[in-house]
């Protein structure tokens, strides 16, 4: 299998649940994704859909309260692979992992940075554990990053603390600490979703870059289907703790299988046709994590329920590599075909 | 639930307990908590519900005391001039003979009248004046920080001096001293919370439909700010009961023929007493500690069940 | 043939200036210029959608609308019939008649309500002012106002953390709703909401709209929302409104370089529609300090020397027949249009 040399993290029925307040919310509820060298892997669904959870826990930085119940998550490193849900959360391995080869940037870029440390400063801080550069070549390092990144005189800006940077600028900042170390793996947690459109499009730039130049591999969380069309190889949709449908991002938007993808589509207006464009929206709210359904999360809200669902239904494979957890995605994904 | 530790880490006891949560959860026995989310997690702090719990024994027995103890704490018996504890006087007699026991619950109401009075109308001033002022901002605002500025730089011992000496010394002067040195923390702590609440969504919709000022600061914004104030009052119920003790020891507090903790501990100040009779000062001192150690565990109760961030 | 139409709201150079103060003595540096400059005529019963970026005055605008933001020059004149009023002149007593009129919607659907006050708590203080006296009366009118917005009546007696994101912004709505205005101003009140929910809102508003005739201002900065639920939008750049047409014409002729590279970056949920990105150099300029002449110059591609010193018109273009308002030196050449 020649595929598999390009897989960077493989993760395998992986379920993380929170214990506040003295329930068990089963956030993570058994999702199972590659992701790719070279490719990018958008997780796509609403708040509560546990996407956020997915990013924190192969990065290990869940809070105390929660826990990883099962599954693998593995890192083929160069040097074999690595089980990263079997590491200590803040045990050493991890810690020479997290940056060094699998890097993370958060949505929002204002508190993201530590105001009280210049730019330059907090990437070089990465540097100084992960690699055994001298003073002078972090500062060089730190401001090839930021040109990399497309900030205009690296040299000065360097030096400059974080207020004085606009947000895209310091989103790039952030992008370039998470580069500093060239990881294997870039995580990024909705990184445009506290920015505007026209800085978003710089981001996407950057990121789509960073893909073909330096082979990084991308999982990029969102909730705007828009950004999966533009910058995704693979999608997954996620639905309240499950994949529901994952696949190449021209499989899943263009023959969308199950209901909720479906539902999503139909419900979000498209630049460019016009106002007497037809949306649909979904019915009823995501339910409450705690009182969740039995069987497929979805049903309550979904036009092609019947009886079954009410036993969770079993991911099928439909194509080499679309998947679908639904008991009637072949009806559904012949509608989709008219 | 073997199968739950597929990953081979040790069990520590944070696992056992999420095994015991998830697993009434996946039979179904846990529903959302009912009740006030404040009560619960307040009742759930044990030092706070002991610190409740003291705190109540203290004040039922200040406010039944005629009905506790056969003595009046007034009166003298020169028969019975500093008797040690015994079956007919528990905390034993004072110098005069007056029976101590007594004297502390008598005491209670007054110390605790002047903690608590001057606390909540302290707090009242101060959250009048701080969420009105935090709320319209401009010059009232500036000139109200000003007015506290002032109030809160000066040494609160000497301006108790001072005014002692205008005002001359009584009960009621004293709980007015204290109101004037004591607004000005819990106005600042309104204020600040105005400044934040003030930009809240909903208190732009009030605004829109062209609401009166009172109504929007006093009647929506300050239920929300309660809180902290909340907390506030009872951490200076304490600190004022300290002071009251500390002041009345002075001789500069409640006047001495008043019983109040303070009053009682006042006769330690003699040296004979402090090395020979323990028992005038020492269950008295005991009661104060009690009593400000019960508020603060209160308070410190009260913050962590109003945080809604704290979570457990 | 616009002129015909009946104006509900005019905006005659509407500035909003905010001072900044530095110092130790609180001297004035500089002033925002949130708004700087806004003439618009709202039509009774449209959709208008003002879209821009973060920090271009969308908001502020709305804002100054409803005079929770005080305007520093201008008029803001409602228009009923023959009788045109300039709110602006007016003290807070004076207003009250025209705060009926006119309403906000919010966007946080988290700060929007009081999570001290039960939605009855909420609401009924504003039907008390407009002269609804009895309880039993109060209650009735918040109940059909949550039915309105497809709740249920009971709800009434609920607070704000027991309901969701999508059905806190229903109440919002309600709440708007309940003094009967004619314009309610809308200002990013779908953009926390969940892709799902948001579909929900829009519908409700489209049919609140059919329903109680009223008139929207759309502030957002969603323009695939804008131009689905607009009749005409405002596209606006650092307090000032460069471009404003009817929403198709604005997608099918974009005039403004700004607009062009706006409506490029938004990234499209169809895989059939992809287009080149018009890929932006820099970021917003600061509103203390505009740039000279077009404040989009800096960042403009086909820039020429003059927009660097002659600060652009809003001026009015015929494409197609129809009105299309632009404030660009470049559409004035002639290979441009």
């Amino acid at each position: 299998m020649t595929q598999d040399q390009d897989v960077a993290l493989s993760v395998k029925n992986l379920k993380t649940f929170f214990y506040t307040n003295k329930r068990c919310n089963k956030a993570v509820n058994g999702v199972s994704f590659d992701i790719k060298k070279g490719k990018t892997l958008c997780i796509v669904g609403e708040s509560g859909c546990g996407k956020s959870v997915t990013a924190s826990t192969i990065m290990q930085l869940l809070p105390t309260l929660s826990r990883i119940e099962e599954g693998e998550i593995t890192y083929h490193s160069e040097n074999g692979d690595i089980r990263i849900d079997q590491l200590e959360r803040n045990g050493e391995k991890m810690r020479s992992i997290r940056g060094s080869e699998i890097a993370m940037i958060f949505q929002d870029p204002m508190t993201a940075l530590n105001p009280v440390y210049t730019i330059g400063f907090q990437i070089s801080e990465s540097l100084k554990y992960h690699t055994d550069l001298t003073r002078t070549q972090y500062k060089t390092r730190a401001i090839e990053l930021l040109r990399d990144m497309g900030i205009s005189l690296p040299e000065s800006r360097v030096d400059d603390y974080p207020h004085s940077y606009s947000g895209g600028m310091r989103q790039r900042a952030m992008i370039a600490m998470a580069m500093s170390c060239s990881p294997k793996i870039l995580i990024a947690d909705e990184p445009t979703t506290a920015l505007d459109v026209t800085i978003q499009a710089q981001i996407f730039e950057l990121m789509d870059t960073l893909k073909k130049e330096h082979g990084t591999a991308i999982m990029l969380i969102t909730h705007d289907m828009g950004v999966v069309a533009e910058l995704a190889d693979e999608v997954a949709v996620m639905y309240m703790g499950n994949i529901v449908e994952a696949g190449t991002v021209d499989e899943v938007l263009r023959n969308p299988t199950h209901p909720y993808t479906r539902a999503l589509l139909a419900s979000i207006p498209v630049l460019g046709k016009g106002k007497h464009q037809d949306i649909t929206a979904i019915p009823g709210s995501t339910p409450d994590p705690y009182d969740r359904p039995n069987g497929c999360q979805f049903a309550d809200r979904c036009a092609y329920r019947i009886d079954a669902c009410d036993v969770m239904p079993e991911e099928t494979q439909i194509g080499r590599t679309h998947r679908v957890m639904c008991w009637r995605h072949e009806e559904v994904g012949a509608n989709a075909a008219e | 639930m073997s199968m739950t530790n597929t990953t081979g880490r040790k069990t520590s006891r944070l696992d056992r307990q999420f095994d015991l949560i998830r697993r009434r959860e996946e039979a179904g026995q846990l529903t959302n908590p009912r009740g006030y989310r404040f009560a619960r997690k307040f009742l759930s702090n044990r030092l706070a519900a002991i610190g409740l719990l003291i705190f109540t024994i203290i004040v039922l027995v200040s406010v039944l005391a005629p009905l506790l103890t056969p003595y009046d704490p007034r009166a003298i018996d020169l028969r019975n001039i500093l008797k040690p504890p015994t079956w007919a006087h528990w905390f034993g007699t004072d110098k005069v003979g007056r029976d101590l026991l007594t004297r502390v619950l008598y005491g209670g109401q007054i110390s605790i009248l002047v903690g608590l009075g001057s606390a909540l109308a302290s707090a009242v001033v101060g959250v009048l004046i701080g969420c009105y002022t935090g709320y319209v901002g401009g010059w009232r605002d500036a000139l109200a920080m000003r007015v506290s500025e002032i109030f809160m730089s000066f040494p609160q011992i000497i301006l108790v001096l001072l005014l002692v000496a205008i005002l001359g010394q009584s009960l009621s002067n004293l709980i007015i001293i204290f109101i004037l040195t004591g607004w000005g923390g819990i106005y600042r702590l309104a204020r600040a919370r105005m400044l934040s609440l003030r930009e809240e969504e909903y208190v732009q919709a009030l605004r829109s439909f062209g609401l009166s000022t009172p109504i929007i600061c006093y009647k929506h914004i300050l239920p929300n700010a309660l809180g902290p104030i909340m907390v506030n009052i009872t951490l200076s119920t304490a600190a004022f009961i300290l002071a009251e003790a500390g002041l009345s020891f002075l001789g500069l507090g409640v006047p001495l023929d008043i019983p109040t903790w303070g009053n009682i501990l006042n006769v330690a100040q003699d040296l004979r007493i402090l090395e020979n009779n323990w028992w005038v000062w020492l269950p008295v001192g005991i009661v104060i500690s009690l009593f400000v150690l019960s508020v603060n565990f209160i308070g410190d109760g009260l913050r962590d069940a109003t945080d809604p961030t704290q979570q457990g | 043939m616009q002129q015909n139409k009946d104006v509900i709201l005019k905006l005659r150079d509407l500035k909003a200036h905010f001072p900044v103060k530095a110092g130790v003595f609180k001297r004035t540096v500089g002033h925002v210029k949130a708004v700087d400059g806004v003439d618009l005529d709202i039509y009774r019963g449209e959709v208008l959608g003002v879209v821009g970026e973060s920090g271009c005055g969308k908001t502020t605008l709305g804002k100054a609308i409803l005079r929770l933001v005080e305007s520093s020059e201008g008029q803001v004149i409602y228009c009923s019939g023959d009788e045109q009023t300039d709110l602006t002149t007016l003290d807070n007593e004076g207003l009250v008649p025209y705060r009926k009129k006119l309403q906000i919607v919010f966007q946080d659907p988290h700060s929007s309500l009081n999570p001290a006050f039960t939605i009855f708590g909420s609401l009924e203080d504003p039907l008390k002012k407009y002269g609804v006296k009895s309880r039993a009366e109060r209650r009735k009118i918040i109940g059909d106002l949550l039915e309105a917005v497809n709740m249920r009546p009971e709800y009434m007696d609920r607070y704000p953390h027991e309901f969701s994101g999508g059905q806190r912004q229903r109440i919002g709505i309600a709440r708007a709703l309940s003094i009967g205005p004619e314009l309610i101003v809308c200002d990013e009140a779908v953009s926390a909401l969940d892709v799902s929910i948001q579909a929900q809102v829009l519908q409700l508003l489209m049919k609140l709209k059919q329903e109680k005739n009223l008139t929207y201002v759309f502030i957002t900065h969603d323009l695939s929302v804008t131009e689905y639920i607009c009749d005409r939008i405002a596209v606006m750049y650092l307090g000032r409104v460069v471009e404003l047409c009817d929403s198709e014409e604005l997608y099918a002729h974009t005039l403004h370089p700004y607009t062009k590279a706006l409506l490029s970056a938004v990234p499209v949920a169809d895989l059939d529609k992809q287009t080149d990105r018009i890929v932006l150099e820099g970021d917003v300029p600061s509103p203390v300090n505009p740039p000279s002449g077009c404040p989009f110059h800096p960042r403009c591609q086909s820039a020429i020397e003059r927009c660097k010193t002659d600060v652009p018109k809003l001026k009015r273009y015929e494409v197609d027949g129809r009105d299309h308002f632009a404030s660009c030196h470049l559409v004035d050449l002639p290979e441009a249009v």
